[in-house]
């Protein structure tokens, strides 16, 4: 057995395979899977669905749309909202997560999402949450629009450093940035969040896209338009990450699209300091286990790894 | 509690295709799961995909699996015959149906939770439309060993369509769009004279939207109680993409995790949007 374990903001993880935010829910799992979800968690630390501060139902269906090696949702964030989130979500997951690893007095490491629409509300968030003992680490969802400047947070430098400025006293809690590949520059937001006093960044969130009804033409998901993610973004995400990791000193957690051990090694060769498994969990509910496996495979035959893909 | 929900295992795994059967415009084919439990609830339902060529289809697809309640289980000595009755109608559909003896299915389940026993003082009407017949079957195998036979009331496109009303034996009566089969009508028109004949009746249906929001709304207007069995597009099936929700009067609930079936005395509709398989 080789050691898989290593280490996130500070936090000790037993490898370095998480799930993309949105991508998993502990809760559901548990109800399909039953205690086999535990026994073989697929997943070396979890990172929750993001959390707002008002409960949201979420878009209208349709909310799915496939496409080409990929998906297009428009889910629109459902939750329970920050206070049922701590009250009834959050002791659940935290006790499913204790059972998936009894080695550690919490199990495996819980990282929290959360957005919100203004710099105070993300402040408030970040706080009740962060003081949460159940809590190892908390990412920030900036994809979403700053309602008292009606730009993208995340899209923008000077918007993703004010928010990290505004919540960076609100804990002592690892943070780390959901980057949104639809900026223009991603790494400079990067470097802002970096120097704003992030801990780490992650990414690719999903990209834009749409799709049309066939035969009305007009758009097919209740929300209008979604994101892309799927093995349609990954080479997309593999530049952006490259990109990012050569711009920051701070972890970078890369995912979109990793479906294998080698594109995990992919984005670890770029400079990744762990990877995220999202819409490959949705194919298998253990891809995130799999992959882990198979990661650890090529370092065992310390070979040069084969591209995962090329043109020959 | 005690909800009709056998757990499956959280892993993809592979099943071996023992039958393809061709019922005039469906296929129904079945494969051997060596690795899944032996006892999935009628109405459940599996995730599958080809284990091979998965992809590379019409626009480039199919990408995701298919979700499809099992039609049939079958115990035998090296794992369970499990039964899917599929139309080829996109990218998904048609590489299943073009599944060969002795290939490869992945597949996930047995999901989310399926029909409960009828409500006290009534007898099980089954009301199937198209291929949503197929979670009736292995209801209608069911009941007829606990109880007796139900009544099975089917309705179909077509004679091609309607092919597939053998797999329920001669008791179920069967209507079609074209008269080709049976009277011409809808399977509703067969509902609303059972119910005429005695109401004392839980409905258990499967069909497409229009038909099951004709069968929600009569029964919510006899009051008689009705269990749905639904269809959305699907990403996961276990509850992680949030993609396959129904709204209901507690909100939008998950029909991979609170359904497929659903009491329909919760909706609001039963008109939701389907994914091209």
């Amino acid at each position: 057995m080789s050691d898989r374990s290593t280490e996130l903001c500070g936090v000790a993880l037993r490898g370095p395979v998480l799930n993309g935010s949105g991508t998993f829910d502990v809760i559901a799992a548990r109800r399909a899977f039953g205690d086999a979800l535990v026994e073989r968690f697929p997943f070396d630390a979890f990172v929750s669905k993001t959390i707002t501060l008002a409960p949201r139902q979420g878009n209208p269906p349709p909310r799915l749309w496939e496409t080409p090696a990929g998906l297009i949702n428009s889910i629109g964030l459902p939750n329970k909202g920050l206070d049922g989130f701590l009250e009834s979500d959050l002791p659940e997951i935290a006790q499913s997560l204790k059972e998936s690893d009894p080695s550690r007095p919490r199990g495996i490491p819980l990282v929290v999402s959360v957005m919100g629409f203004g710099r105070d509300e993300l402040a408030n968030l970040v706080a009740a949450v962060g003081e949460r003992a159940e809590v190892a680490m908390l990412e920030l969802n900036v994809s979403c629009p700053n309602v008292e400047t009606g730009l993208v947070i995340g899209a923008d430098p000077v918007e993703t450093a004010l928010a990290l400025e505004r919540v960076r006293p609100e804990t002592t809690k690892p943070l780390i940035v959901k980057l949104t590949p639809n900026a223009v520059d991603p790494a400079a937001v990067a470097a802002a969040a970096q120097d704003a006093g992030a801990d780490a960044v992650s990414l690719v969130n999903t990209l834009k896209g749409m799709a049309l009804h066939p035969r009305t033409k007009q758009p097919w998901l209740g929300g209008r338009a979604g994101g892309v993610s799927g093995p349609a973004v990954r080479a997309i995400a593999l530049e952006q990450v490259a990109a990012v990791a050569g711009r920051v000193e701070i972890p970078v957690i890369g995912m979109g699209g990793i479906a294998s051990g080698r594109h995990a090694a992919d984005f670890l060769a770029v400079g990744a300091s762990a990877i995220a498994v999202g819409t490959e969990s949705f194919r298998d509910p253990t891809a995130g286990r799999r992959i882990a496996a198979e990661l650890a495979d090529l370092s065992l035959t310390g070979e040069p790894r084969q591209p995962a893909s090329s043109t020959v | 509690m005690n909800e009709p929900r056998t757990l499956a295992p959280p892993e993809r795994r592979v099943a071996t295709v023992s039958g393809v059967e061709r019922l005039g415009a469906y296929d129904l084919i079945t494969a051997l799961d060596r690795f899944g439990p032996s006892d999935p609830r009628p109405g459940q339902f599996y995730m599958l995909a080809a284990a091979r060529e998965w992809g590379g289809g019409g626009d480039e697809r199919p990408y995701l699996p298919r979700a499809f309640s099992y039609a049939r289980a079958r115990v035998e000595s090296d794992g369970l015959a499990l039964s899917f009755l599929l139309e080829a109608v996109g990218p998904g559909t048609e590489r299943l149906s073009a599944l060969a003896p002795e290939e490869d299915l992945a597949l996930v389940g047995p999901l989310g939770v399926g029909f409960r026993p009828p409500a006290d003082g009534t007898r099980p009407v089954l009301v199937g439309g198209g291929i949503g017949a197929a979670p009736l079957l292995c209801w209608q195998e069911e009941l007829a060993a606990n109880r007796g036979s139900p009544a099975v009331r089917l309705g179909f496109r077509s004679a091609a369509h309607a092919q597939a009303a053998a797999l329920f034996g001669p008791s179920a009566q069967v209507v079609t769009d074209d008269g080709s089969v049976g009277r011409q009508a809808l399977v509703t028109e067969l509902l609303a004279t059972e119910l005429d004949d005695d109401p004392r009746a839980t409905i258990y249906a499967c069909g497409p939207p229009q038909m099951l929001e004709a069968v929600r709304a009569f029964c919510a207007e006899r009051e008689v109680p009705a269990q749905l069995a639904m269809e959305s597009g699907m990403a996961c099936g276990f509850g992680a993409c949030f993609g396959c929700v129904v709204p209901t009067s507690n909100g939008y609930v998950r029909l991979c995790v609170d359904g497929p079936v659903i009491n329909a005395a919760v909706l609001e509709t039963a008109l939701v949007a389907g994914t091209g398989h």
